[in-house]
């Protein structure tokens, strides 16, 4: 193959229709109190992890949902478990459960 | 005996007429439909208690009793109002002692956001149409057969200044969670994604049904606005949005669009400040005398508002304000 010495980029969005949502329906249909977020943030802003790493915690569980697996056990090894997020939760989300379900489903993502 | 005139014979327009009844008026109602009830008369059930529509209409018709001092005009339009005179689309000339403007809202043209197909692709409905399919208990594709998977837009003219509708519709929202929880009942196996800019959940119980959308019902909620739909190779649509949650763009492939059209100032309040001295706000609707103190009263003595006139209104709201109406105009009736 010639190298013309240009690349093409992947394509970023994100593709319902590709993406295989069967683990993605398995978390929900196992705590479907994850689709009560509203994506408000406060896990997120309370995080410890998230205030010396890159972790979000909103965004990872966002993506796991619309079948963006990729990274997404890596970056739930970040939490410490320590449980702020769950705290402050206004829609009483229990988020540690919810790191602890993403990590067993995605494990071998 | 006092004679008032009310246009408009929607659910605020019957409240107001059967509670001057009630007080000794005699009322004339100016429909410009051929039967009274306005809007809801197309609603098949009702936030956040999925009542029928029916029933309330039912009761809204029992109301207003058939009495020897109401008179109803159908199929007639009013052209020029004072509070002591009401011209008719007939020329036709009648006189009052006051006048109750309950003209309501024109719902927004879908059309007009051409991005969105309405109009151009088959399943591209709006949420009317859905009611009127769920009133005929025929939700299909018009293809034939169910869809698996339908995506919802909220904010359809309303919070666009590009069609001109900076106003929130208010009661958009609330109707798509409705309307996903009841696919969802019709359609189990159907995935429904709602694409949302904001969610108001204003009214009682209105935030407890949005929760029960999301883990009873398993609704899908993106927060993003549809840029475009286009048609794909199998004759389904294609959405491009971004979830802005993620902050990533998003492709989804639905059977079927459902748009939630706003409310936008009725297309005769135009005519209201043109003919008859009476002020709208910049969002076209009628500006009522004072917000707070006096929401029922316009700037001309004697000519009143009931219901989505002034500002896009839920059903309990417009009927309350019939009664406000009709107790206002009550009232400046026995100073006279």
């Amino acid at each position: 193959m010639i190298n013309f010495g240009f690349s093409i980029s992947k394509p970023r969005a994100i593709d319902i229709d590709r993406n295989n949502l069967r683990k993605s329906n398995e978390i929900i249909r196992e705590m479907p109190e994850l689709q009560a977020c509203i994506g408000c943030g406060s896990c997120t802003a309370s995080c410890t992890a998230g205030n010396l790493t890159e972790f979000n915690f909103r965004k990872v569980h966002t993506l796991v949902r619309r079948g963006e697996y990729q990274g997404a056990y890596e970056e739930m090894n970040k939490c410490m478990l320590c449980g702020k997020c769950r705290l402050v939760c206004p829609r009483g989300i229990n988020t540690r459960g919810i790191v602890m379900l993403i990590k067993r489903k995605l494990g071998d993502f | 005996m006092k004679h008032v005139i009310v246009i408009g014979g929607g659910i605020a327009g019957m409240q107001c007429a059967s509670e001057l009844l009630r007080h000794g008026v005699a009322v004339t109602i100016i429909e410009k439909d051929k039967d009274l009830g306005g809007k809801i008369r197309n609603w098949h059930k009702l936030f956040p208690t999925f009542t029928p529509a029916d029933e309330v209409l039912a009761e809204m018709r029992h109301r207003l009793k058939v009495s020897s001092n109401l008179t109803v005009k159908t199929n007639c339009e009013a052209t020029k109002i004072t509070a002591k005179r009401v011209t008719l689309s007939s020329g036709e000339e009648l006189k009052c002692d006051a006048t109750v403007i309950a003209t309501g809202f024109t719902l927004f043209d879908a059309k007009i956001k051409e991005e969105y197909g309405y109009g151009i692709y088959d399943n591209v409905i709006t949420s009317a149409d859905l009611e009127q399919m769920f009133n005929e208990n025929n939700v299909r594709l018009k293809q034939g057969g169910t869809p698996r998977r339908i995506a919802i837009l909220h904010c359809v003219g309303s919070r666009d200044e590009k069609v001109c509708q900076r106003h929130c519709s208010k009661v958009c929202c609330v109707t798509g969670v409705k309307q996903a929880m009841e696919l969802k009942e019709m359609f189990p196996t159907a995935d429904v994604f709602n694409f949302y800019m904001d969610i108001r959940m204003f009214g009682p119980g209105y935030e407890e049904m949005y929760r029960e959308a999301q883990t009873k019902h398993n609704v899908h909620f993106v927060r993003g606005r549809i840029s475009e739909v286009s048609p794909t190779i199998d004759n389904r649509l294609q959405i491009k949005a971004e979830d802005t949650l993620t902050g990533r763009p998003l492709k989804i492939g639905v059977d079927m669009l459902v748009l939630l059209i706003g409310m936008k100032a009725n297309d005769l309040n135009q005519t209201l400040v043109e003919e008859c001295n009476l002020q709208a706000q910049p969002s076209g609707f009628m500006r009522a005398k004072d917000s707070f103190l006096h929401n029922v009263e316009s700037n001309v003595g004697g000519v009143f508002y009931a219901g989505a006139v002034t500002a896009p209104k839920n059903v309990g709201e417009s009927i309350n304000e019939g009664t406000s109406a009709a107790h206002a105009v009550v009232e400046w009736l026995e100073k006279r």
